[in-house]
């Protein structure tokens, strides 16, 4: 008796005409669509995009050269050089981020005892020149001084679960 | 209407006439073919609820003329093992067939550029034609996924023709006529004198059919993506591509319209013989009737595309031979058994 129902049923289209109604439904639904460049989504103050090291208030550069992150880079993408400054701190002369190693995993974000390294939510970015891709050390402390308001807004946010 | 405007036209040489009437067909249709990729496009991202492509033009609506200009401007590349004649031709045996048909095609009462007494029978005879391009496509594309492509198109649409044709022949013995005009005049009454309803099976069998002779989702395995690239046309590129595609949705276009002909009572007004609402709508025109139809059916092709996974082949296969054959068969019978007794309201 089963197999008579069932062959009747397929026979009868009823299986399709059930997708048919769903996907009929769905063709009403309100459109989740972020229309990109005029329109953007969100973003977690715990966003990971283009790197930056900041300074402290006084003007100071908080990277002390430690190579933590340089250490941790599970893609190598970090290549320090230090030196000892004439006040005697030791203080870095080369600090290079290669974007196309770069994973964007936040490694050297955590790994930095002085919240010198950070990433800030600058997605939107292209390079058209070879050798553009390495970050220099200046390039990286420009981005920080420029974003610095967002940055320290966005490590407050973030520090109680720290 | 076509008959008043040749004696108007009457200084005008026959062959000039002919051409103009040609090209009052075939543009209109390039045109809603180009405006068919872009519902379909559409249709498909509302069903997955986003909004298509809405970037070139006003709501996108200049898509289709970017993708063609695309398309011309690109490169015609022949593959060097290719056979380069067979390869040119190719597309257009396949394009050729799928204009033609639309020779015999009425869009209203005395609106057809051959009013043949065999159309059925001319639509179904180019309608097969096409799949000799696929062929050669395949065949001269020198390529191991365009053969296969090749060899599962024509096994496909040639199975699914049987049935096809039976269906046309059920719409054969409804109407007592292979002439589309006296097919559509013999549905007339209400939108219940179609012949939707005592061929309702045939009606499906037929849509379904087509939805396969076309090599639509969810029949689409001649152009399985996932296992042999892009099928029959892998190696072609440009306007030899676009030929194809041309095809692809002039036949779905000619699909609809025969199904909106044979079935749904072509220009015939749905509110035929219902008292107040006839009278409302008595200022339509009937080819816009045949449009709203064809626009129907085509949507039907979008929404399948939409829903329905691709079929295995050994399903494709198994539902042409072993259930649309037998069931085209039983109806013919019950068509006939119809036909015979008289039944009204179709066949008093």
């Amino acid at each position: 008796m089963n197999t008579v129902v069932n062959y009747f049923r397929s026979l009868m289209l009823w299986e399709l005409l059930m997708g048919l109604k769903l996907t009929g439904r769905y063709l009403f639904a309100k459109k989740i669509t972020v229309q990109y460049p005029e329109e953007k989504t969100p973003q977690s103050p715990r966003f990971r995009g283009l790197h930056a090291l900041r300074r402290y208030p006084n003007g100071e550069e908080r990277c002390i050269a430690c190579k933590l992150c340089e250490a941790v880079c599970p893609a190598l993408a970090i290549t320090i050089e230090s030196e000892q400054r004439a006040d005697g701190t030791r203080r870095t002369t080369r600090y290079d981020i290669d974007l196309f190693k770069c994973i964007y995993c936040g490694f050297c974000e955590e790994s930095c005892p002085v919240d010198s390294i950070v990433e800030t939510r600058i997605f939107e970015y292209h390079f058209e020149k070879r050798g553009e891709n390495i970050m220099t050390k200046e390039q990286l402390l420009t981005i920080g001084d420029k974003y610095e308001q967002q940055l320290a807004s966005d490590r407050a946010q973030d520090a109680r679960y720290r | 209407m076509i008959e008043t405007l040749d004696t108007a036209m009457g200084g005008i040489p026959q062959v000039v006439w002919i051409v103009i009437k040609i090209l009052a067909i075939v543009l209109p249709i390039m045109g809603s073919v180009a405006y068919l990729t872009l519902a379909e496009r559409k249709v498909i991202g509302y069903i997955q609820v986003r909004i298509g492509p809405n970037r070139v033009g006003p709501r996108g609506l200049l898509q289709p003329i970017a993708d063609g200009l695309k398309l011309m401007m690109k490169e015609v590349i022949i593959p060097t093992n290719a056979n380069r004649f067979l390869f040119i031709l190719a597309p257009i045996l396949v394009l050729a067939p799928s204009l033609a048909a639309w020779a015999v095609v009425p869009f209203d009462e005395g609106m057809v550029l051959a009013d043949i007494d065999a159309s059925i029978l001319y639509i179904l005879a180019l309608t097969s034609m096409s799949v000799y391009g696929v062929i050669i496509a395949g065949w001269a594309s020198n390529s191991k996924y365009a053969f296969i492509g090749a060899l599962r198109s024509a096994a496909q649409v040639v199975s699914y023709e049987i049935a096809m044709g039976f269906a046309l022949v059920g719409v054969l013995i409804a109407a007592g006529s292979m002439n589309l005009t006296d097919v559509v005049m013999k549905q007339q009454g209400s939108f219940l004198h179609w012949f939707w309803v005592p061929l309702l099976p045939l009606f499906m069998v037929y849509f379904i059919s087509g939805v396969a002779e076309t090599n639509r989702a969810p029949f689409d395995v001649a152009e399985g993506e996932s296992e042999i690239v892009a099928g029959f046309h892998v190696e072609y590129s440009g306007m030899t591509f676009a030929l194809f595609f041309l095809a692809e949705y002039a036949n779905m276009i000619l699909v609809s319209i025969l199904c909106a002909l044979m079935f749904f009572g072509g220009w015939l007004s749905p509110f035929q013989g219902i008292p107040v609402l006839e009278g409302l709508f008595a200022w339509v025109p009937g080819i816009a009737w045949v449009l709203a139809k064809t626009a129907f059916f085509l949507f039907c092709f979008l929404w399948f595309r939409a829903t329905f996974p691709r079929y295995r082949y050994d399903q494709i296969m198994r539902l042409g031979w072993k259930v649309f054959i037998p069931i085209t068969i039983v109806w013919l019978l019950v068509a006939g058994a119809m036909v015979l007794g008289n039944v009204a309201p179709w066949f008093d």
